[in-house]
């Protein structure tokens, strides 16, 4: 344990030194070892593409890691738990809350929704988590803050915890129990007691690494991939090229950026540094939430899994809410902004 | 004979678990079953949320991950 902790602070001590002095490393690399000049637009793209792909995996790793261990302390099943026996509202902002720092995968979807159900949560409780704990994960998080800034990070997660609460809560306020499919409600769960076992802060940081190697491992190349896209586009597209279509005057490029996210399907690596590009040229901030919170909060694979355990008329319910929420949402910012 | 049954239908992460595990037993002449289920109901009995589920000699042993091999092999040991 002694030695882990040594390991884990050397580390850091490593990751820190590197993630400060990225701009002089970056910067010795393209005036002083490849000789670019200054001022071409090639040399900005491979300036661009040698700075942002170790910054944004660096705060990856990092935060990753963290995340990890801080969510060991969260299981579904604990998380089931906390949530029993609380009422519309007050479940609904804990559930979303929870939904940020439970482990959850959409594979999981229908096991975790028949297990809620199961065990007497309300309807829309459950939704608040289905709808929090895809969209607002570390990965859309960390991206957000290393290449926007804290502010925008902020935003977009309390944005994204209100749209959970307020769409879970109009959910159970219109009692549509009916239209969860028939046999959700004659399963019968067993119990386990795995869940309430207790692990040592050892196995916790096991668990951190063990979640930077598996995250890291799916999203890098994405990030690699989009950062790729963003640095030509940097170099190359002209300021204020996407401002006619994406710019605050385009009122209706919300709407249809909403509806053309739903389809599309990507996790938070592969569509932040696109929107990166788009915002750098002249798309607004509100706009470019509203499509990214629809991409990865909204996806149509997503709701087909659900489609097992959910008639119809709820699933469109559940879309037009959520679809309006971020709607409104991306107006808001281009309102304030 | 120990019964081992890997929980999970659609998952990445079932698929490679229930792999793994039928790896192990080969590999080790381990006297034992191997099944994967897939129906959501049969699922639900073991009271998991979250998939892979490692069910042994219908102990539930993990949820939601992939364990290390040696545990694996200690388990179905121990079973």
């Amino acid at each position: 344990m002694k030695q882990k902790i040594g390991i884990i602070t050397g580390l850091l001590i490593v990751w820190l030194a590197l993630y400060s002095n990225l701009e002089v490393i970056t910067d010795f690399l393209v005036y002083s070892v490849l000789q670019l000049e200054r001022t071409s637009p090639l040399t900005s793209v491979i300036h661009f593409f040698i700075y942002e792909v170790p910054k944004v995996l660096l705060l990856l790793t990092l935060i990753v890691f963290f995340v990890g261990i801080i969510r060991s302390y969260f299981s579904p099943e604990r998380t089931r738990t906390i949530l029993g026996g609380k009422k519309l509202f007050a479940g609904n902002v804990l559930a979303s809350l929870l939904g940020v720092v439970t482990p959850f995968c959409s594979c999981s979807a229908i096991p975790l929704f028949l297990g809620f159900v199961e065990s007497g949560i309300p309807l829309g409780v459950t939704f608040s988590f289905l709808i929090a704990a895809p969209m607002i994960n570390e990965v859309a998080l960390v991206l957000l803050f290393g290449l926007f800034g804290w502010k925008t990070a902020l935003l977009y997660m309390f944005t994204g915890l209100l749209i959970a609460i307020v769409s879970g809560y109009i959910i159970g306020r219109l009692k549509l129990e009916r239209y969860v499919e028939d046999w959700v409600y004659q399963i019968k769960a067993g119990h386990n007691d795995l869940a309430e076992e207790q692990r040592t802060l050892s196995d916790r940081i096991d668990a951190g690494i063990e979640s930077v190697k598996e995250i890291v491992a799916k999203v890098w190349v994405y990030i690699v991939v989009g950062i790729a896209i963003g640095a030509v586009v940097h170099g190359y597209v002209p300021e204020d090229f996407m401002a006619s279509i994406m710019g605050k005057s385009a009122w209706w490029s919300v709407p249809v950026s909403v509806l053309i996210g739903i389809p599309m399907y990507s996790n938070a690596a592969g569509i932040i540094p696109i929107v990166q590009v788009l915002l750098e040229k002249g798309a607004s901030l509100g706009t470019v939430l509203a499509f990214m919170m629809s991409v990865i909060g909204l996806s149509l694979p997503e709701t087909i899994i659900l489609k097992k355990v959910l008639k119809l008329p709820l699933i469109i319910t559940f879309v037009s809410i959520v679809g309006t929420g971020i709607i409104t949402v991306g107006y808001i910012f281009n309102f304030v902004f | 004979m120990v019964s081992v049954k890997v929980l999970g239908s659609g998952c990445a992460k079932c698929k490679t678990l229930n792999l793994k595990v039928q790896e192990l037993v080969a590999k080790n002449n381990l006297s034992a079953t191997v099944t994967k289920v897939e129906d959501i109901a049969e699922i639900m009995k073991y009271g998991i949320l979250s998939t892979p589920g490692l069910v042994i000699n219908e102990k539930v042993k993990s949820i939601g991950n992939i364990p290390k091999d040696e545990q694996i092999l200690a388990w179905i040991n121990e079973g």
